[in-house]
């Protein structure tokens, strides 16, 4: 089978005994676990596993998120009456949904939407602080914070969400509930209720770049495994020292389009596709309701939606009929 | 390639080949373009799911009319309340037309006494006395919805004394106690909204009380439109329903780009509009006032037969009307074959007040 063709890694390098990690700061906490080498992780990355940084951060962020998926699963399970096999097999179908609108923004009864209050507040406490966990371990690595930031636009969009839009709307039950399919059921009911979402343009942005994220990943991938036999997957030192690698990987693009990214600029192309996927997609989830009420009939009024003939000539609302019933 | 990676692959694909052949319909299925091009408005129907459907909307023959017997009804028999203007042997052949569609295994003593046919003392034959009116209503005041088609007791019934598709109240919505979270009335597998986890009982908002259904803007802007994203699901639940009940997709009746514009819909949109509006009056001014007798007789009258099921729902309210009990997967009940133009006694009924039961 062709080199390219594998879906595995076919070179697994690790030295005689596994690396522990650079020596860490003051004030840093120990590492966690004994590090050892597993051929299977081999296969679709590093061999070594561990030792793993926990940290306060860390910790704090994996009870937070304990404390809300305990609360989300004992809620739906309590909704199948306990049933343990009906749990299981409802597993996709429960749900747990955030207070109704005559609540407002003010706190409601824990069995009306408090649950869900309680669980949205912990798992946005984990996330917050394992972001500033991501941070926190870049910047004791001496690296830079492209990470971190990458992190921080999808917890843009998770905040617009489940906080800001809610808040901006004065309704908790604006936001979306936790399950698998009723967050989509909400997500179904969201573009409907506000005039189809397909029209927002700030959505259609965001599929560019959630698309062009798959194809920039796609060409890169391709590209440098078609020329890792001229040591291509160096591509730091290809970057500032053009070998056969670059060259010919330039070459292919150029030849079949005219313009190649380099070593370099292939990963801010990366970076940025993938990190305004999250930006615009909030930005376009934050202007839904609040400032725009119906996205399609807003896309026919700035003339990038065509409003069509009717179906049938005369056809009316009856209920806008004289002396019709509601 | 090594044998163990052949032998995985033949294993995964013989899994594909199952897969695809129990959750996919077989080609050809026949699409008809119902609306602008580009806006995907297609009805798609698969011909061989068609063909199985047929017996299932057959419709039963015909009893031959009668010679008139020249008297009325009300002049030959004894508490004949709203069918006392019809000729006697009309009359007597819409009774046998009335236990074949209904109690066809129970026959006539379902409601009746046998001793004594003009008595009421078998609260079926009550109920059956408003049907009446019911059906005559409909036939009568709701030909924006049924046509000149109409119904008959069998458009529902089918042979059976509860029609197969009907509906009660959810008893228990939020299906937990304490300080659990509510499940509000959804996310469970629930066949009323196709399996969804939508809610799963929007005939009580929609078809018994008149909850507003619309819940899209009607202008660009913010304008105060009350509507939430709850109450889209509330809709959507509905919509499935219609579906269902209907057997065709959302682009029957709408064109799905802009849900809520009637001028870009179809003419079907505006019939189901007024079947709404229908099974409203149907559930409240005819069902719901019958509780009574259904939760006195809650297991039926004693000629029951086999037919055990509760005449009320868990939550004790009467098994009720949505769109599937007269369509039953059909976009036109019965294939849209009239039984009323063989029937025309049915528009005879007598819509006065009923005196109240006399033993």
């Amino acid at each position: 089978m062709a080199e390219y063709q594998n879906i595995f890694t076919r070179v697994i390098v690790h030295g005689p005994t596994p690396y522990p990690g650079v020596p860490l700061p003051k004030g840093d906490s120990p590492r966690t676990g004994t590090a050892s080498f597993q051929r299977v992780l081999g296969k679709i990355g590093d061999a070594q596993l561990g030792p793993i940084y926990l940290g306060w951060l860390g910790t704090l962020s994996i009870v937070s998120f304990l404390v809300a998926f305990v609360t989300i699963g004992l809620n739906m399970w309590a909704s199948v009456r306990w049933d343990p096999v009906q749990f299981v097999r409802q597993l996709f179908w429960l749900g747990l949904e955030p207070p109704p609108a005559q609540y407002g923004l003010r706190l409601p009864p824990m069995h009306d939407g408090g649950w869900w209050l309680f669980a949205g507040f912990f798992l946005t406490l984990s996330i917050l602080l394992w972001w500033a966990r991501t941070y926190r371990r870049a910047r004791q690595l001496g690296m830079g914070t492209h990470v971190a930031w990458a992190f921080a636009a999808a917890i843009w969009l998770y905040l617009v969400l489940g906080f800001i839009r809610p808040l901006l709307m004065g309704s908790w039950s604006e936001a979306v509930p936790f399950g698998i399919f009723p967050h989509l059921d909400w997500t179904a009911a969201f573009s409907i209720r506000y005039g189809n979402l397909f029209y927002n343009p700030f959505h259609a942005l965001s599929i560019v770049f959630l698309y062009g994220s798959t194809l920039l990943f796609a060409m890169h991938g391709a590209t440098i495994l078609a020329v890792s036999r001229y040591g291509g997957e160096r591509e730091i030192e290809q970057t500032l020292d053009r070998g056969t690698a670059a060259e010919r990987a330039a070459l292919f693009w150029r030849w079949t389009r005219g313009f190649n990214a380099t070593m370099e600029s292939i990963h801010r192309w990366a970076w940025w596709f993938a990190v305004l996927c999250p930006l615009t997609g909030g930005i376009g989830i934050l202007l839904t309701g609040t400032v725009v009420d119906n996205w399609y009939l807003w896309a026919v009024k700035h003339g990038f939606a065509p409003m069509y003939d009717p179906i049938v000539p005369g056809m009316a609302d009856p209920a806008a009929a004289a002396g019709a019933m509601r | 390639m090594s044998f163990t990676l052949k032998i995985v692959l033949a294993v995964l694909g013989a899994l594909g080949v199952i897969v695809v052949v129990t959750s996919f319909e077989r080609p050809p299925v026949n699409v008809v373009q119902v609306g602008q091009r580009g806006t995907a408005m297609e009805l798609v129907t698969n011909p061989r799911r068609v063909a199985a459907q047929l017996p299932r909307h057959a419709v039963p023959e015909p009893t031959p009319p009668l010679d008139a017997a020249g008297q009325k009804a009300s002049e030959v028999y004894e508490n004949v309340q709203v069918l006392g203007d019809l000729d006697a042997n009309a009359f007597t052949r819409l009774m046998i037309g009335i236990t074949a569609w209904v109690s066809p295994e129970q026959g006539c003593n379902y409601c009746h006494n046998p001793e004594n046919l003009a008595s009421d003392e078998v609260y079926t034959k009550v109920v059956t006395r408003r049907m009446l009116q019911m059906t005559k209503t409909i036939n009568a005041s709701w030909q924006a919805h049924v046509g000149q088609t109409g119904v008959t007791c069998y458009t529902c019934h089918r042979g059976k004394p509860i029609p197969e598709a009907v509906w009660s109240t959810d008893p228990d919505p939020r299906r937990t106690r304490g300080i659990i979270a509510s499940a509000a009335g959804q996310n469970i597998a629930s066949p009323a909204v196709g399996m969804s986890s939508l809610p799963h009982d929007p005939f009580t908002p929609f078809l018994l009380r008149d909850e507003p259904i619309r819940v899209i803007g009607t202008r660009p802007l913010p304008h105060g439109n009350p509507a939430t994203i709850m109450g889209a699901e509330w809709t959507y639940g509905l919509m499935f329903h219609f579906s269902a009940a209907t057997g065709q997709n959302c682009t029957f009746c709408h064109n799905t780009q802009n849900f809520g514009k009637w001028e870009s819909s179809t003419p079907q949109r505006v019939t189901a509009w007024h079947g709404i509006r229908m099974v409203r009056e149907l559930n409240n001014s005819y069902v719901e006032p019958l509780r009574p007798l259904w939760a006195a007789n809650p297991h039926g009258p004693p000629e029951r037969g086999d037919a055990t099921q509760s005449r009320l729902g868990p939550g004790g309210d009467p098994w009720k009307v949505n769109c599937s009990t007269c369509h039953l997967g059909a976009n036109r009940p019965l294939l849209g074959r009239s039984m009323l133009a063989d029937y025309p006694e049915l528009n005879a009924v007598t819509l006065g007040p009923l005196r109240s039961a006399s033993r």
